[in-house]
């Protein structure tokens, strides 16, 4: 029964991300959008706390806010997918309920 | 999902859960999620509430806010009860970070009518694991 | 796959924040995929998606008259809580009239309604989907 997680804000602004992860069970989906997809770059100060998550849950971020924030060439975290709306469209389609942590 | 076993055929009974992530007044995200609550009561579904982070200020006890000029709408948590709106999930660790323990939250009770109407308390503290497990068994998740 | 009635919430204030337009993305997506739209329901903040008075720069998004021409194009019931947009000025003639005020702003393809009805999407829908602040 796995649940879709969205985060929708900037790890290095509000504690959405951390709390998600503090709530995420094993195969579970956690989707990065709007500003939630500066948590998906390497080598930051939070990329640990996605870096922890040990391939028990999926990581997608959705790759037309990455482009909107020049960040499509950059270097990503190990694990993270990048979708496009279809494919988002899928996650919420197919995992059992999402949840917006707002 | 659990099939309603009331007498509309074919109608079906959710569970919903009500994720408050946030702090009364400085936003309205308190008051808009309580008012969804309240309205949402009369769709007889499966209701629970979860206070998580900042949403545990929600419940704290005292809260005046005749200097701000705001209504404070933390009294109606307590009518909650009557709407068999009964689930209150606080969760143990974002009351330790802040410094908050059950006694400083308000008391929600309710009348258990399948216990000769006895008053019970409706806040129940379960840890950060326990609620991952709660938010897992859900139908629908709300959160404003 | 087959397809699957999706229900949708915004409560992302309009140009402030990216959700109204996230979840017009995300709608347009799951239409072209063949999945069904039950309700698109517009809370908080996200009820200002429904005026029809907002005038932005020639050069940037129209949000409202986008999900209006979706709204056309694709029979979307778009709902505006009746409660959040009393707050915020968003009305129709009838509740105008109700409520003693000299104009209505609520935008084509829009209309208003009770909190209910986003409890009806959360039950009549497969999924439930939350775009906001």
């Amino acid at each position: 029964m796995p649940t879709l997680h969205m985060v929708n804000k900037s790890p290095f602004e509000d504690n959405a991300l951390q709390s998600c992860l503090g709530h995420v069970l094993k195969g579970d989906a956690v989707l990065l959008i709007e500003d939630g997809v500066y948590g998906a770059l390497a080598g930051s100060a939070v990329a640990g706390m996605l870096g922890q998550q040990n391939g028990a849950v999926s990581l997608y971020a959705l790759g037309p806010d990455l482009a909107a924030r020049g960040l499509s060439e950059k270097p990503l975290l190990g694990g993270v997918d990048v979708i496009d709306y279809g494919g988002f469209v899928d996650l919420v389609t197919t995992l059992d309920r999402s949840q917006s942590w707002l | 999902m659990v099939m309603d076993e009331g007498p509309l055929e074919g109608s079906v009974t959710k569970r919903f859960l009500y994720v408050n992530r946030r702090a009364p007044y400085g936003t309205i995200y308190a008051l808009e999620s309580l008012e969804v609550v309240l309205i949402g009561a009369a769709f007889e579904q499966e209701v629970t509430l979860a206070f998580l982070d900042d949403g545990v200020f929600q419940l704290t006890k005292g809260q005046d806010t005749g200097a701000i000029g705001v209504k404070n709408f933390s009294p109606a948590y307590r009518a909650l009860g009557d709407y068999d709106v009964t689930n209150f999930y606080v969760e143990a660790e974002s009351l330790g970070e802040r410094g908050l323990t059950l006694d400083d939250l308000q008391q929600i009770t309710y009348e258990d009518e399948d216990d000769d109407w006895k008053e019970k308390p409706s806040i129940r503290v379960v840890s950060r694991r326990e609620l991952a497990a709660i938010m897992a068994e859900q139908d629908v998740i709300l959160s404003f | 796959m087959s397809a699957v009635k999706l229900g949708v919430v915004i409560t992302g204030g309009p140009y402030t924040r990216q959700a109204s337009d996230t979840a017009y993305q995300f709608v347009k997506a799951a239409l072209e995929k063949g999945h069904e739209i039950f309700r698109v329901f517009f809370y908080n903040d996200g009820v200002n998606v429904g005026t029809r008075l907002t005038v932005p720069p020639q050069d940037d998004r129209n949000i409202q008259k986008n999900w209006s021409e979706l709204a056309e194009r694709h029979k979307l019931d778009l709902v505006v809580c009746v409660a959040a947009a009393q707050r915020r000025g968003i009305l129709d003639k009838d509740e105008a009239g109700r409520q003693g005020k000299d104009g209505d702003n609520i935008a084509p393809g829009f209309r208003i309604s009770g909190l209910g009805q986003m409890i009806e999407a959360g039950i009549v829908a497969d999924r439930l989907v939350i775009f906001g602040d």
